[in-house]
């Protein structure tokens, strides 16, 4: 067999299949025991050796570049939990008492709690406006036939690529020509459509799969379309509304460039922005510096946690079936 | 059930047909608050760029609030510029070495997730997914803090694999040493994405492939050229444009590790108009600038849209 009519046969069988994945664990499995066969044929010592090196090696590799991955993140956490004398020395001190003084002199800087009630506000502000103008948009575009539905949705898909970094320098004219400038009214608004065309997408999928026979026999039962879509439909969408909530929590809260050039008074700055001009306000204090990376990661890190198996499921299921 | 369908169907049809007006004008209804916002903030920020690009827009005008018309100037000053030229060619050299480190470093660790036990990929999906959640801004100052000239872990590992010079050796004297420390930093953020999401696609083919292939004798290499490669190529066409886009608009990893210095000499294109708007407030130039890099983002965008649009052809 060719290897061009293997392949045909590989499409076949995933376009066919419907949704059927095996188990995480069983390719690998499966590859493993073929890899043990074919040596197995050698024979003797070295077939053995050849076995145990395939089986070693990956996993060497593997322990080396997490390693690698996670140093920077390890690197944040010790250096936050490190004595003051421990941290700006000549050679790094790798094992400390650990104490919680940086975090208490990061907190303690002048305003942390005004950047901390800013990025909530003006995080949970857009991530709320989103979910809501976009349930209505995707509940159109999932549900309803009307001339210009397909232009919507490449507006959408366009608007989700929206290089935003490139239209920094005209979006703070246009906010100082509003006076709006140092708001966190205007910092929520441009998030709300930085966040809106990913929520409007992902909520769009989310309501086409809840089934058309389930808000039509409500409607049978007598409800009307909106009482059908709120008492059928909405509850089915806490799943996906929790999922795309996260996303744009996540965005706006790490969101630098926006704020870098519209919200430059302290009052009105948020965290990522604080973070950054990090050296006005602690110098050269990188434990502080440090805890206070720490108290703008963790949130994210725990959110990330919750969605990462529905955000890699997602995406792959998109990716393969073509 | 099946039979019954029709008579399911039919009630909300009719009730369409009678309603008239309000019931057709509803989805514009809809989709109107959307609309709205990304039409005035989005579209009015593309349309207001192309115009300040064709004035004359510096300090005199922003405080006197004029409009000085001056048809291609911005772009003719821009495109004679030699900084524009030389950061063009920066922007794509670093774009192209990030794209091509992030897909090969990203594959070859989603590759390993597939051959590891149940244990050690917990391990390294972990370390991954760490990696990848971690915001820019924090991200960009750990780097900082390791890049450090007086207390950086960097100059001490330096010093004990017994190279010379790094006693305060400055990591970010160069354009060439910062852009290098970007990118560590931006392959390292995006490796995971890449691997991850290659790792949960090769779970839904089915095992029996490879052992097929490896029956029929097939090398490692030649089972990745002829099976995953194949399978997996819409996501590997995907993800590379993808990468290409973000890559080359990345303004923060970049303007935050060292605000496009020493002396400008590490700024990408989304760098520069930054720079030349905020710090030079030459905001024509800048506005220029931001029209050329957008018009090449758009022809990596164009060739993603239209996987995008193949893909969900085939889906329907």
């Amino acid at each position: 067999m060719t290897p061009d009519k293997i392949t045909d046969r590989i499409s076949d069988v995933n376009i066919s299949g419907p949704g059927g994945a095996p188990p995480a664990g069983d390719p690998v499995r499966q590859t493993v025991a073929g890899t043990a066969r074919s040596g197995g044929t050698g024979g003797g010592a070295r077939a053995l050796r050849a076995k145990r090196f395939g089986k070693i090696w990956p996993n060497v590799t593997a322990l080396l570049l997490s390693l690698l991955f996670i140093f920077p993140v390890y690197w944040m956490f010790a250096s936050s939990l490190k004595p003051r004398g421990d941290i700006l020395t000549r050679d790094p001190v790798f094992f400390f008492i650990p104490t919680l003084e940086n975090y208490t002199r990061a907190i303690e800087v002048d305003l942390f709690w005004t950047y901390v009630r800013n990025s909530l506000v003006v995080t949970l502000g857009a991530v709320f406006l989103a979910l809501l103008v976009a349930l209505a948009a995707g509940f159109a575009i999932a549900r309803m036939k009307f001339r210009g539905r397909r232009g919507m949705v490449l507006v959408v898909m366009m608007a989700q690529m929206a290089p935003w970094e490139v239209l920094i320098i005209v979006m703070y004219l246009n906010a100082r020509d509003l006076e709006m400038l140092n708001s966190i009214l205007t910092l929520t608004l441009i998030y709300f459509v930085m966040a809106l065309p990913f929520t409007l997408w992902t909520l769009r999928g989310f309501i086409a799969a809840v089934p058309r026979e389930l808000e039509e026999a409500a409607m049978i039962d007598g409800c009307t379309r909106t009482q059908a879509f709120f008492r059928v439909i909405f509850p089915l969408l806490a799943p996906g509304l929790m999922a795309t909530s996260i996303f744009g929590f996540i965005m706006a809260w790490n969101e630098f460039p926006m704020v870098l050039v519209l919200n430059k008074s302290p009052e009105a700055s948020t965290l990522p922005l604080w973070l950054a001009s990090f050296q006005t306000q602690f110098g050269n204090d990188w434990g502080a510096t440090m805890a206070a990376s720490m108290l703008v990661t963790l949130p994210v890190l725990i959110l990330f946690l919750i969605l990462q198996r529905r955000v890699t499921g997602g995406m792959s299921a998109g990716a393969v079936k073509g | 059930m099946s039979a019954e369908t029709p008579d399911v169907v039919a009630p909300p049809d009719r009730k369409r047909g009678g309603k008239g007006l309000g019931t057709r004008l509803l989805p514009y209804l809809l989709i109107a608050p959307a609309l709205i916002a990304l039409g005035v903030v989005l579209g009015g920020a593309l349309f207001r760029n192309v115009l300040i690009s064709l004035q004359e827009f510096g300090r005199r005008q922003l405080i006197s609030r004029t409009t000085e018309w001056t048809g291609l100037d911005n772009y003719s000053e821009v495109l004679t510029n030699e900084r524009f030229w030389s950061t063009l060619l920066r922007t794509f050299v670093f774009m192209a070495a990030n794209v091509v480190l992030i897909m090969v470093i990203g594959t070859l660790c989603g590759l390993l997730l597939m051959r590891l036990g149940k244990r050690m990929r917990l391990v390294f999906s972990i370390s991954l997914v760490l990696a990848w959640a971690m915001p820019i801004i924090p991200s960009t100052t750990v780097f900082r803090w390791i890049f450090d000239t007086q207390f950086g872990l960097m100059n001490w590992l330096m010093r004990t694999l017994g190279f010379s010079g790094y006693e305060q050796h400055n990591w970010f004297d160069s354009g060439f040493s910062t852009l290098t420390i970007a990118s560590l930093l931006i392959v390292w953020m995006s490796v995971p994405f890449v691997a991850l999401n290659l790792y949960a696609g090769l779970t839904t083919v089915s095992g029996e492939i490879y052992e097929a292939a490896r029956m029929d004798g097939a090398s490692a290499w030649r089972i990745f050229w002829s099976i995953v490669l194949p399978i997996m190529k819409p996501f590997f066409l995907i993800t590379t444009f993808l990468e290409i886009i973000w890559v080359f608009k990345a303004f923060a990893q970049i303007y935050a590790l060292n605000g496009g210095g020493p002396n400008r000499s590490s700024e990408t294109l989304p760098v520069m108009a930054f720079v030349e708007g905020m710090g030079q407030q030459q905001y024509g130039v800048a506005a220029a600038i931001s029209v050329l890099t957008l018009l090449i983002l758009m022809v990596a965008m164009s060739f993603y849209f239209r996987l995008i649009l193949k893909q969900e052809k085939e889906q329907s």
